[in-house]
């Protein structure tokens, strides 16, 4: 098909770039992701502008103030304020930060882990690749949550340190989705035509394979960033991820459990937005994958 | 009359808009005759033969004025009756062997499948059957082959396989999409020698798909040439081979490389590319290409009849103005 | 050194391990068997056989992708054991069969004709890029497929770009993999053209890969046919193709379909004992 489409260059190019520009539009989930991502990132970027108080700042004659649409609850606070009397909303936004902030530190670390030891496996075969694939399995075999709980334990929490933990721990499925694909594009004949031409190894991984790994990059990407914020929601509800006064979405599920019974909202409320933020990043992920790779430029 | 087909129209949604893939394609088989499609790639050849099974993907739309098997029509049938007739009373060898074959079953378990889908058989019969196909098709050790499974199998001998199976059935029409295209020169005539060979003593009728010149020009009884989703000419074998109509049927035969031909000089060759389907064209398709296109070509051409059994769609039929030699 | 040969191979052979079990190794397959080649200046070599017979091996060798286990390649009667990639790859181009793979889809058509030029640092950016615009202008592609990239472009229009690709270093022996099989019949005619075309310009010495005899027989000078790792006859074109003396060749010709309204399919009848036949009977090669 994409044969019948390309033949003459001027008038296809016009109409391959507003095709593709078509499908993304038309793709519902791809759409949604984007909208959720973008609400969540503009809350992250423009907290300290969006946010009505500052999310430390207690109050604790205002303590349990219910969210506006609770009896009780007024439009001062409209998510209502924690058990220190915080501004609810205002911490939801700092905490985009946070969330964002652990998924794509995490997604980069592990994302040049991994590109790097799936490269490697992929383009040297033999004994690099066995030995690689012996690491990758290895890391497998590791429980993330323990060893992730393990390493903030001994070192210390902190957003970086769980970052790094994190993106230390999540680069399997870049490794192994990076060697498939390299394995593939390693013996295809343009790569074979740039060794001939005198390409040096370096030369071949940067101009011949690593373009054509960016659209699977994108992908596991996105989805290793969902994988980085629930994990890190996870550490900080179990109180070994983000210290204290941050307002990480986990960190309030997790002080919020007390009163579960008595002020719900306290967790529905990041576990919402928690939620959505994950399911934005993963349709964002789908999406992608499905625009970028039948007909898409590749 | 076997097959009929009349005035079949296919389009295929695409994310820039439909496709006309096959537009008006005619045809006609009766028992033990060949038809040949030729054309090259993206012609819209291989999508008609599959239209014919009920086999087009979702994307595409099907028309066509009248579509009949032996009598019946096609377009009204249900799923459940396609299927039943396909593998049955109409089959198809694929270019490919390996994607007909499932890799996960023996070839004799393929083989009595097909057969006891559509006959009430014994197991013992069906294995029979199988083994009397798989001499049919040359294959020696029939009995023991039944056991192999494909991968275990020759390209030459996974195609004889497929043969066997499209075979089972004794099927009045059969559909080879490039049969052999993807074997190696040896193998392919001595392959499509035995198909033909087979169809004879079958008496069935067949379509066969192909951009082989050579090939059509031997087996062919009828040709229909395929350019850009439309048929630009339909002939006897013998009639478009020594009388070739059409400026592109023309240009194409005269393309093939050829004995006749000062070696090392330059070949005739068509300029420009096979014309997007996308943009919906007016007048004749290979207008782009043609030597002898003038603005007339613009106008909506239909096919004009030159010679009984002979059209071709181009203005200039019949009018004594096509010179002899297309491309200098 | 003009009269030395533009490749020659000496008793070439090459066999690829047999498949490694646990407990055993299977016997070795000889892909290319005491394979001695010599091709002059503007000489068109053939080298024709079905798959399996080791002309890809045998290509591979000649790029120097593999080295042969015995023998040896000269590339202008200097052993090309002792060159370094470059070296080899000033001497020597290549074009492959698909041009659908063998282009870089996240390149445009300007760098990936560019590139190898890169590769030897010559020039600046911008005199590469003006010699890729010739080159291209050459082998006719019109400029505004520069900044195109290669799937916006017909089959034959990428052929033409990995033609341009390989002659942009201006090599004097350019070996093609099935340069056309890829494509359909009325751009192959166009490709083949063009190769002739470049030939007289560049005076080049080709080694076309094929198992379309109508393509060997109208574009080569002399012809190898190979089978099982050997070469079984190698002559002038004109003699392989008038007077076939081996068996297998005889063979190939006869299963080739050539235009003949009406003449159905020959009956060849190659069963086992014919097979065997061919790989005992004797080669014949002219001096």
């Amino acid at each position: 098909m994409t044969e019948v489409v390309a033949t003459s260059v001027g008038s296809s190019q016009v109409t391959a770039n507003r095709s593709s520009l078509l499908r993304w539009l038309s793709h519902g989930g791809l759409m949604l992701g984007l909208l959720i991502l973008f609400i969540v990132v503009t809350m992250a970027i423009f907290a300290s502008l969006l946010a009505p108080y500052d999310p430390y700042l207690q109050s604790l004659p205002t303590r349990f103030t219910p969210p506006v649409w609770f009896p009780g609850g007024g439009w001062e606070h409209p998510l209502g304020t924690d058990h220190l009397g915080r501004d609810y909303l205002s911490r939801i936004m700092y905490g985009a930060q946070i969330s964002l902030a652990i998924g794509i530190g995490t997604a980069v670390v592990s994302g040049i882990i991994g590109t790097a030891i799936g490269v490697c496996a992929g383009y040297f075969g033999g004994k690099v690749d066995s030995i690689l694939m012996f690491i990758i399995t290895a890391r497998l075999a590791m429980p993330v949550v323990l060893v992730a709980l393990a390493v903030v334990a001994l070192v210390g929490s902190s957003l970086t340190v769980v970052m790094l933990t994190l993106g230390f721990l999540l680069w399997d499925r870049f490794a192994l989705v990076i060697r498939a694909t390299t394995i593939q594009l390693r013996s295809s004949e343009f790569v074979t035509a740039a060794e001939l031409q005198g390409a040096s190894v370096l030369q071949i991984i940067g101009h011949e394979i690593l373009p054509n790994l960016l659209n699977n990059l994108v992908v596991v990407a996105t989805l290793e960033m969902a994988q980085a914020m629930i994990l890190e929601a996870a550490l900080s509800f179990l109180g070994l991820g983000v210290p204290a006064p941050l307002p990480s979405w986990g960190l309030m599920i997790s002080e919020g459990k007390d009163s579960i019974l008595f002020e719900p909202w306290l967790i529905t409320i990041p576990g919402v937005f928690l939620f959505a933020l994950v399911l934005g990043t993963n349709l964002l992920g789908d999406g992608l994958r499905d625009v970028m790779s039948p007909n898409g430029r590749n | 009359m076997l097959l009929n087909v009349e005035n079949l129209n296919i389009d295929i949604a695409t994310p820039n808009g439909s496709l006309a893939a096959v537009q008006d394609v005619s045809f006609r088989v009766s028992k033990g005759e060949t038809l040949c499609i030729v054309g090259e790639s993206g012609c819209g050849k291989s999508i008609t033969a599959l239209s014919l099974l009920g086999l087009l993907p979702k994307v595409a739309k099907r028309t066509a004025r009248q579509m009949t098997f032996d009598g019946l029509d096609m377009q009204s049938m249900s799923k459940a009756e396609l299927r039943a007739l396909r593998g049955d009373r109409l089959s198809m060898i694929f270019q490919e062997p390996m994607t007909a074959l499932n890799p996960l079953h023996t070839v004799g378990r393929q083989l009595s499948d097909v057969y006891r889908a559509h006959r009430k058989a014994s197991r013992r019969e069906a294995k029979e059957r199988a083994i009397y196909l798989l001499k049919q098709v040359g294959i020696s050790n029939a009995a023991q082959r039944l056991n192999q499974y494909p991968h275990e199998l020759s390209g030459g001998l996974r195609q004889r396989v497929v043969i066997a199976m499209a075979l089972m059935c004794e099927p009045e029409l059969i559909v080879a999409d490039e049969p052999t295209t993807a074997l190696d020169v040896t193998i392919q005539a001595e392959l499509l020698r035995l198909l033909i060979d087979l169809q004879k003593s079958f008496g069935m009728g067949m379509i066969l798909i192909t951009h082989d010149l050579g090939l059509v020009s031997r087996i062919a009884d009828r040709v229909i040439v395929m350019y850009a989703g439309q048929v630009v000419e339909a002939a006897p074998a013998a009639e478009l081979f020594t009388k070739p109509s059409h400026p592109y049927t023309r240009a194409l035969l005269g393309s093939v490389p050829d004995p006749s031909y000062p070696r090392m000089k330059p070949l005739p060759s068509i300029p420009g590319t096979v014309p997007s389907l996308v943009s919906r064209m007016e007048g004749c398709h290979f207008f782009d290409r043609c030597p002898l296109a003038c603005d007339a070509c613009r106008q909506p051409i239909q096919l004009a009849t030159i010679d009984k059994d002979h059209e071709a769609r181009c203005i200039r039929v019949g009018k004594g103005e096509i010179r002899r030699k297309v491309v200098a | 050194m003009s009269d030395k040969p533009v490749l020659e191979l000496r008793n070439v052979t090459h066999e690829y391990r047999g498949r490694r079990g646990i407990f055993s190794q299977s016997a070795p397959v000889r892909a290319v068997d005491k394979v001695s080649i010599c091709v002059e200046r503007s000489d068109i070599l053939g080298i024709v056989g079905e798959s399996g017979s080791g002309k890809s091996t045998l290509a591979k060798i000649m790029l120097g992708l593999l080295a042969p286990a015995e023998g040896e390649v000269l590339l202008d009667g200097w052993p090309a054991a002792g060159m370094t990639r470059r070296q080899i790859a000033e001497r020597v181009g290549f074009i492959f069969q698909d041009p659908y793979s063998s282009l870089n889809p996240r390149q445009t058509v300007g760098k990936i004709v560019a590139y190898p030029l890169y590769l030897r640092g010559e020039g600046t950016s911008a005199e590469r890029q003006e010699r890729a615009r010739k080159i291209l202008d050459i082998v006719g592609l019109p400029l505004r497929f520069f900044d195109a990239y290669p799937n916006q472009m017909s089959g034959g229009q990428r052929q033409r770009v990995a033609i341009a690709r390989a002659l942009i270093t201006r090599p004097k022996l350019l070996i093609c993999d099935e340069p056309t099989s890829a494509l359909d019949v009325s751009v192959q005619a166009q490709v083949l053209n063009l190769l002739l075309e470049l030939r007289e310009e560049f005076n080049l010495t080709y080694v076309i890969i094929s198992h379309n005899m109508s393509v060997i027989q109208h574009m080569t000078t002399n012809v190898a046919v190979m089978y099982l790792g050997r070469i079984v006859e190698m002559n002038t074109s004109e003699r392989v193709f008038e007077e076939p003396r081996h068996p297998y060749t005889q063979l190939l010709l006869n299963s080739t379909l050539t235009v003949a309204p009406g003449a159905g399919v020959p009956d060849l009848k190659v069963d086992t004992a014919a097979r065997e036949a061919m790989r005992e009977h004797p080669s014949y090669i002219a001096q």
